[in-house]
């Protein structure tokens, strides 16, 4: 018998995907509602098991249906939506997968399938290990976090694991460590996390159990937004399968350790994906920025020694226990090391999740990946790493993604957002969005991003207006640096970035009478 | 949250009902450590809104000021003091939506509905919100009705997807 898969993640389903289901399950036809591929420009991607391997056809309608099952009972190969083998097309086939190696593979909580394609390798070797070891091979792998800081793994590992859990707290917390994953991923043109969680979750649960057993934390929590109601259903039904089969909770695969998982929902705050402002809202506050030191690897969640990484960070460290530090160090250049999930949005043909070493060019994402814009007008410009990183020129596209590399322009990787913009974008509308948005998502703590930002709006516009031009530029430009040297975190002191970038790079757009 | 929330049409302001679903939301959410954001979520989703009377009983049940729990209702986007329309209509409002055109997008919604965001048609059908991205930024621009993301919305999806939803009631 043929199988039949047909995606269940958040853009799939955008796209029509439940209707293409019922279609086939009219013909009397059950498909397997796998995650996605990440090839989104493909989505809905219908593929069928065959003798050569998957084929796909893509995008798909629930209209196609009849003609798709006429075609594999004759000749493929004519059906205009025929993709041939979905593991040859060149998109993906020359990805180097690891973390998304079995996105799109399966139904992404069959605990079965996530088994046969090597899952919980990672957690049974870290069971066999010593929380040191588990740390030390994190550490030797070179990861860095995926979040946007790019802080390295094992340096924040050790420090909890070195961290005595306060005793004199008052229960449920007394003696606790926690693992808490940032799944708030509020980067407009991010979803990395979100293909991870709908694609294939108990990766996630995987390495927040390894983290747990590497710092001695036996309760783990997933902060994750309100905007992504698929990952909260399948991450939900994930965890319960995992604790049915032993794999969470009390004395996990019978090692006598135990690690508790809970997802919990944000409530529509961007700042908190900061790591404080995310522990303070898991403790049922307001998501007020906290100012460091104390590292949260010291006093985090309810004051005890906390772990805090992004999705995409425990998820590494699945692929790292299962595969050793030394294979995935192999991956990247300098000190970016493994593969960077990067996720290519806005303007662009061809959309999608890239997983590519460090070192790729931009110039050769929205190229060859991207195939240009959707528009078909040329590329403007490009902003890489959400709403607080820098818009750049086309001078810049052949920059390296690496962390370094980035840095050294001005710009960031942050959580590997690249979304495009086309000929017709007005940059200093976008640079006057970046302060608005500010004004939005600022937590209010600091004076620099509260009332800088307001100022920041007011100024561009006055410049827009053409009021006193000279002077508000300069005016702008010291706001900026007001915002990045006094604001708490990186919410006031990166959102300079987009806007000084807009102007110095596109300054005709700030000068329309 | 449910995969259909139901928006539930408004009952007056402390009525019965309303303590009764909180004074039970209580019980099972006092106990969790950091439950206020759990607990708030959970009496949004069954009465559609969080009841300014209700403040007070959060207050006593988790052992806050009533300042703190204000505090946090009114700190996140999502926490809503106010009856809703039936359903929840959200434009992204992000980057990878506006290099695609959803500020053109918004002036059409804002226009066609006549209401501005976090207004409700004068039928009660739908309350517009603005939301900064859905994560489904390699096909933009993106809507989300109720707990339902769609991708490339133009203006006529907009208003096809807008009549579904006014003629199903
Ligand atoms: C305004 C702001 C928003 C952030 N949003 C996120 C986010 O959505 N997801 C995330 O993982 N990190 C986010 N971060 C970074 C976190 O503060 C933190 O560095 C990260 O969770 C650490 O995990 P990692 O080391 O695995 O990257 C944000 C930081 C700032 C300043
Ligand atoms: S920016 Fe709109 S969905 Fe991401």
């Amino acid at each position: 018998m043929r199988r039949f898969y047909i995606p269940q993640d958040t853009t799939a389903l955008a796209l029509g995907a439940d209707a293409v289901a019922t279609a086939l399950c009219a013909l009397g036809i059950e498909p397997i509602r796998n995650g996605s591929r990440g090839l989104f420009w493909l989505e809905p991607l219908l593929e069928i098991d065959s003798v050569a391997g998957r084929i796909g056809f893509g995008p798909v309608g629930a209209k196609d249906i009849k003609s798709i099952l006429e075609a594999l009972d004759s000749n493929p190969s004519e059906h205009p939506l025929f993709l041939g083998a979905v593991n040859e097309i060149p998109y993906l086939k020359s990805q180097q997968r690891l973390t998304y190696a079995r996105a799109g593979l399966g139904d992404p909580v069959c605990l079965d399938t996530y088994r046969q394609l090597k899952g919980f390798i990672g957690l049974e070797n870290a069971l066999a290990m010593s929380p040191q070891q588990i740390v030390d091979e994190v550490a030797q792998s070179g990861l860095r976090g995926r979040g946007g800081a790019a802080f390295p793994a094992g340096i924040k590992w050790q420090t909890v694991l070195d961290a005595p859990a306060n005793d004199t707290s008052s229960a449920p917390h007394k003696g606790q460590k926690y693992i808490v994953c940032n799944a708030d991923e509020g980067d407009s043109g991010t979803f990395a996390d979100r293909l991870v969680m709908e694609a294939d979750p108990y990766q996630l649960i995987e390495g927040m159990a390894i983290a747990g057993l590497a710092v001695g934390a036996t309760q783990g929590y997933i902060y994750l937004r309100s905007e992504y109601p698929v990952a909260y259903r399948l991450l939900n039904t994930a965890i319960q399968r995992a604790q049915q089969a032993n794999l969470l909770g009390h004395n996990i695969a019978g090692s006598n350790k135990d690690f508790h998982l809970e997802v919990r929902l944000g409530a529509g705050a961007y700042i908190c994906g900061e790591e404080t402002s995310l522990l303070e809202s898991l403790e049922g506050k307001r998501g007020m920025v906290r100012a460091k030191p104390p590292l949260p690897a010291i006093e985090g969640l309810f004051g005890q020694p906390t772990v805090v990484n992004n999705v995409l960070t425990l998820a590494a460290v699945s692929s790292i226990l299962e595969r050793g530090a030394a294979a995935y160090k192999n991956y990247g250049m300098g000190r970016s090391r493994g593969t960077l999930a990067i996720q290519l949005g806005g303007n662009i043909k061809r959309g999608g999740l890239i997983e590519l070493a460090f070192g790729v060019t931009l110039r050769e994402i929205i190229e060859e990946y991207g195939q240009g814009t959707y528009s078909g007008l040329p590329v403007r410009a490009i902003q890489v790493g959400g709403p607080l990183g820098a818009f750049l020129p086309e001078a810049q596209w052949d920059t390296p993604l690496d962390y370094e590399a980035f840095s050294a322009i001005g710009a960031m990787i942050g959580h590997g957002g690249i979304v495009v913009f086309d000929d017709s974008a007005d940059m200093a509308a976008q640079a006057r969005f970046a302060m608005e948005f500010c004004v939005a998502e600022s937590c209010g703590k600091c004076t620099p991003c509260r009332i800088g930002a307001v100022r920041g709006v007011e100024v561009i516009d006055r410049i827009l207006a053409n009021e006193n031009r000279e002077e508000n530029v300069i005016l702008l430009h010291d706001l900026c640096d007001t915002m990045e040297l006094g604001s708490l975190c990186a919410m006031g002191g990166l959102t300079p970035y987009p806007v000084r970038s807009a102007l110095t790079h596109f300054p005709t757009d700030f000068n329309r009478r | 949250m449910h995969k259909k929330p139901i928006y539930k049409m408004p009952i007056t302001e402390g009525s019965p009902l309303h303590s009764e679903t909180i004074e039970r939301l209580l019980t099972s959410y006092k106990i969790m450590p950091g439950g206020l954001l759990p607990l708030l979520h959970a009496i949004q989703s069954e009465i559609g809104y969080i009841p300014k009377t209700s403040v007070s009983s959060i207050a006593r049940g988790l052992n806050l000021s009533r300042a703190d729990v204000h505090g946090v209702i009114s700190f996140y986007h999502d926490f809503k003091t106010q009856p809703v329309g039936r359903h929840r209509v959200q434009i992204c409002r992000a980057e990878a939506c506006q290099s695609m055109g959803s500020r053109q997008l918004e002036e059409h919604a804002h226009r066609t509905l006549a209401i501005d965001y976090h207004q409700t048609t004068a039928d009660g059908q739908i309350t517009l919100e603005p939301v900064y991205c859905l994560g489904n930024c390699a096909c933009s621009p993106s809507v989300r009705i109720d707990d339902d993301v769609y991708a490339r919305v133009d203006t006529q999806r907009f208003d096809t997807l807008i009549a579904a939803l006014t003629s199903t009631q």
